[in-house]
């Protein structure tokens, strides 16, 4: 080192016009023995010497030979730069390829116009940075194919992203196929640059090597052994340039069974692909196959849960015989759409029948107080034929709920409901529950004188039914206590209470059902703000107005049960 | 009977019906139109849309009550459903193109949101429609398993905008674009561009047109949170404030008993009445806050003293509880600022601006 060291400085110190003798008799020593290839050439191009490393590296030079021949043409056009410039131009190195090797050629002046040329083997570095810069691209596609991928549990969102991320980073035009639906399969297609097409075809996967087994989760079979010849016409995209050069077939490995598989197609203009490639693109499906499967699962669970909660789901309402029905529901916890609170409105067989509606609080909230409601709703809804009698109703509903595994009680409130001329007759019987209130064409607030006991809990139940008739602009409500024991308000801990609801009622004379629903929903809802709460259901009803006697209802009916 | 089919004419016809809550004199004046050959986008925008808006005009002015508002938008909901029945339900063979149309988390007033999912029909595309009342998680579940090419998000009060950033974002980082309406955004829409809606519109014409021209889907690791759009947010105001809401009403409420006798004297139920006025003074205050614009606070105070005035309310007693709000926001130097300005609109506000009877806004 500490010799180098010395030597260095000294060949600066020429270059800036020092006398040359000195320079031959330590550079004839130093540089023959150099590990690097060293080169001597006069200002003319001319090969003057060549130091052992050199000759290692171009076996055919010698001296008296000219550089142009010798060497590739960027190391010795730069010699002939040098030769025309100014002394300053010595300043910068030159790089690039001879044979497979990657070298920085430095020039220094020797004396009489002579150039050495000293070669460093770069190679080993080159080849480090570009595998560290692929490696960072490639990394950077992985995430940013997680990070989209898993965005959505749409499954054909999904794949349309899949397919366009691969035809972006990993070939020129993707084809992701997923598992058959019946004797179809899906087909997402990328060009890079184009559109994505979806469609489900009849196609044959047999028709693709490797298609019909990277569909059944076998290991890729190596893109070397795929002909790119034997793609049938439905994988290649439109617009696909020229004739298919290479392709991998991968599979998209899912929960335990195959997501799909993705077939990548590289046009014959382009390299083929590498084994590297192979390799990343395995890791690209197995993001995307982990992010496919994850929705399929989701769009799988979400539908189960539709199924089986659609019976649970408050019914909608709307006018039957002449009378006008309006709910309203919102379940304690606001991810949830079902909860312990329930209604049904059972139409009569004809307008002279009375329809059954029926309000009612499960013990408890959440799914497992729904499901109780279910059987509740069920059971009433068998009872049915027994509605003229409430008592009898509430006995056998006791009944049932006595005999079941469910320990919960329940509250509920039953009213019969039948419309003559422009009156609404009504019969009503509470279960423990709170009674109806019914705003009166003046505008006070009536309570339903009915008592009884909540049913599920004892092995007797005892009921009082009222009999009342609504007039024309007289609204009846049934509300669980979700609404009145709502907390909140302006100052924050109050409870909405009974007095605020019948205010609220006050004002709502002659108004329509759902306008009725709406204006306490609202309400209760404001007050509560973003605190919690309890299930909170209500049911509303009323004559239509202007409405026919004979109960042939008018527009807008259907309308309502969307 | 007047039977004109001039749309002024129809507008009064209708508004009288719909406060009367006369399904059946206001179904028959859109079916008779509708049938005379009136075309039905227009009858939805130009008819019912103008009387609907009455009903707020109208309640602010005291000159109907919040029952006969709500009388009002159920037979406009009632008119608006059975012409949907009469078109036939179900998509068309070839839509355009699916959408959601859906309220913010927290919105009561569905009926924009509706007039622009027929609208939308109407024009060929295939909607969902979610209406009020639907909290922003299952919002996101339906976009999950439909995958429309947009997000229709209605507001009409300024209160829920951060529920409205909330799901704007929540669409975006699931590669949902989102075009943002009504009165809740702002004038020109100006909040919904701070909260990063990929589009805004005035109404539901200039929606179609903007879904026609087509929305771009947002890229999906552009997922961001509250803060990377709204920076001041991390002074912790908006925080803070909305935190202490019911505590600041409180102690507000019985600093005005305390300089203010005549409020001493209230009965349970005014009481209770001004307590939600000062709770909707903070509510604003705080979304004034969230959004950083003073003019959100402003408007609102003006509005409400018109509203108060309407009712021989003396709109002094905002400037008073505003006073004793500034004191109580004392650490708060946005929020004390908004309280200035919110006193300067008071005093150089116009006393007649509630909007003129009769006249659709």
């Amino acid at each position: 080192m500490v010799r180098c060291a010395r030597c260095v400085p000294s060949l600066v110190s020429l270059s800036r016009g020092s006398p040359a003798r000195p320079f031959d008799d330590q550079a004839g020593t130093a540089w023959p023995e150099a590990p690097y290839p060293v080169l001597v050439v006069d200002r003319h191009g001319g090969l003057v010497r060549v130091n052992a490393a050199a000759r290692l590296l171009l076996p055919d030079a010698a001296r008296g030979d000219r550089l142009h021949e010798r060497v590739p043409a960027w190391l010795s056009q730069a010699h002939r730069r040098l030769g025309d410039g100014t002394p300053g131009t010595f300043a910068g190195a030159t790089a690039g390829r001879i044979d497979d090797r990657f070298f920085e050629a430095h020039p220094t002046p020797a004396g009489d116009g002579d150039i050495v040329w000293w070669l460093v083997d770069d190679t080993d570095r080159r080849l480090a940075e570009t595998a560290l810069s692929d490696a960072r691209t490639r990394t950077d596609v992985l995430s940013e194919a997680s990070s989209a991928l898993l965005s959505t549990l749409n499954v054909p969102r999904c794949m349309e992203m899949a397919a366009a991320m691969a035809a972006e980073h990993l070939a020129e035009a993707a084809v992701l196929v997923a598992p058959a639906q019946g004797k179809r399969y899906p087909v997402t297609s990328a060009r890079r640059g184009g559109p994505v097409t979806q469609s489900t075809q009849k196609v044959n996967v047999a028709e693709v090597p490797g298609l019909s087994e990277a569909l059944q989760g076998f290991p890729p079979v190596p893109a070397r052994w795929i002909n790119p010849a034997d793609i049938p016409g439905w994988v290649v995209p439109e617009n696909f340039a020229g004739p298919v050069g290479s392709v991998i077939v991968t599979p998209l490995p899912g929960h335990g069974v195959p997501a799909g598989a993705l077939i990548l197609l590289r046009s014959g203009t382009e390299h083929v692909f590498s084994e590297g490639e192979e390799v990343f693109a395995r890791l690209f499906a197995a993001r995307a196959g982990a992010a496919l499967s994850a929705a399929r699962l989701y769009t799988e669970q979400a539908a189960i849960t539709a199924t089986l909660m659609h019976e649970l789901l408050p019914p909608a309402l709307r006018s039957v015989h002449g009378v006008e029905y309006a709910g309203g529901y919102r379940a304690s916890r606001d991810h949830e759409r079902v909860g312990g609170d329930f209604y049904d409105v059972h139409p009569g067989t004809g307008p002279a029948e009375e329809t059954l509606v029926v309000l009612g609080d499960v013990a408890g909230k959440g799914l497992d107080a729904a499901v109780l409601t279910g059987k509740i709703r069920n059971t009433l809804h068998a009872l049915l034929p027994l509605a003229e009698d409430h008592g009898r109703v509430l006995e056998l509903l006791n009944g049932a709920l006595l005999s079941s595994h469910h320990t919960r009680f329940a509250t509920l409130v039953l009213a019969s409901v039948r419309r003559r001329d422009h009156q609404v007759h009504l019969r009503l019987t509470s279960a423990g529950h709170l009674p109806p209130l019914i705003v009166r064409a003046d505008g006070t607030v009536e309570e339903a004188a009915t008592r009884g006991t909540l049913v599920g809990a004892l092995p007797d139940v005892t009921a009082h039914t009222v009999r009342t008739v609504l007039a024309p602009g007289e609204t009846c409500l049934l509300y669980t206590d979700g609404i009145t024991e709502a907390r909140g308000g302006p100052l924050g801990d109050e409870l909405f209470g009974e007095r605020r609801l019948r205010r609220a009622l006050a004002e709502c004379v002659g108004m329509p059902a759902e306008a009725v629903v709406e204006r306490v929903q609202m309400l209760a809802t404001q007050w509560i703000g973003t605190g919690r709460h309890d299930d909170m259901a209500l049911v509303a009803f009323n004559a239509r107005r202007n409405g026919s006697p004979t109960g042939v209802d008018g527009y807008g009916d259907s309308g309502r049960d969307e | 009977m007047d039977h004109s089919t001039e749309p002024a004419t129809l507008v009064s016809r209708l508004w009288r019906a719909a406060i009367d809550a006369d399904e059946y004199t206001a179904a028959g004046i859109v079916h008779t139109a509708l049938a005379e050959g009136v075309d039905e986008e227009a009858l939805l925008l130009e008819l019912i849309a103008p009387v609907q808006e009455m009903a707020g005009a109208e309640w602010a002015a005291d000159r109907i009550s919040v029952a006969q508002e709500h009388a009002a938008t159920a037979i406009n909901e009632r008119i608006v459903a059975s012409l949907a029945h009469r078109r036939g339900g179900g998509p068309r063979s070839a839509p355009r193109g699916r959408v959601t149309v859906c309220c913010v988390d927290g919105e009561w007033h569905a009926f924009p949101a509706r007039l622009l999912a027929e609208v939308l029909t109407l024009r060929g595309w295939r909607v969902d429609y979610l209406g009020a009342q639907t909290p922003t998680p299952h919002m996101i579940a339906h976009l999950h398993l439909t995958n429309p090419d947009a997000v229709l998000l209605s507001g009409s009060i300024p209160t829920h905008l951060p529920a409205a950033h909330a799901a704007i974002t929540a669409c975006q980082a699931i590669g949902v674009p989102v075009l943002a309406g009504g009165r809740a955004f702002g004038p020109g829409g100006r909040w919904a561009r701070r909260l990063g809606a990929d589009r805004w519109a005035a109404d539901a014409r200039e929606a179609a047109a903007a879904l026609d021209a087509g929305v771009p889907r947002p890229a999906p690791s552009t997922a961001r949170q509250a803060v990377d759009d709204l920076p001041h947010l991390a002074d912790q105001e908006y925080t803070l404030v909305l935190q202490s809401r019911t505590r600041l009403v409180k102690q507000t409420l019985i600093e005005l008993e305390d300089r203010f006798p005549a409020v001493r004297d209230y009965d349970e139920e005014q009481r209770e009445r001004t307590a939600e006025d000062l709770a909707h003074i903070v509510g604003f205050l705080a979304t004034a806050l969230y959004v950083d614009d003073p003019d959100l606070f402003t408007a609102f105070l003006v509005w409400t003293a018109d509203i108060l005035e309407a009712r021989h309310v003396p709109a002094r007693s905002l400037v008073a509880a505003l006073d004793v709000l500034a004191d109580e926001l004392h650490d708060f130097p946005r929020a004390r600022r908004l309280t200035r300005l919110g006193v300067t609109a008071l005093g150089e506000r116009s006393p007649s601006s509630v909007p003129v009877p009769g006249v659709p806004a």
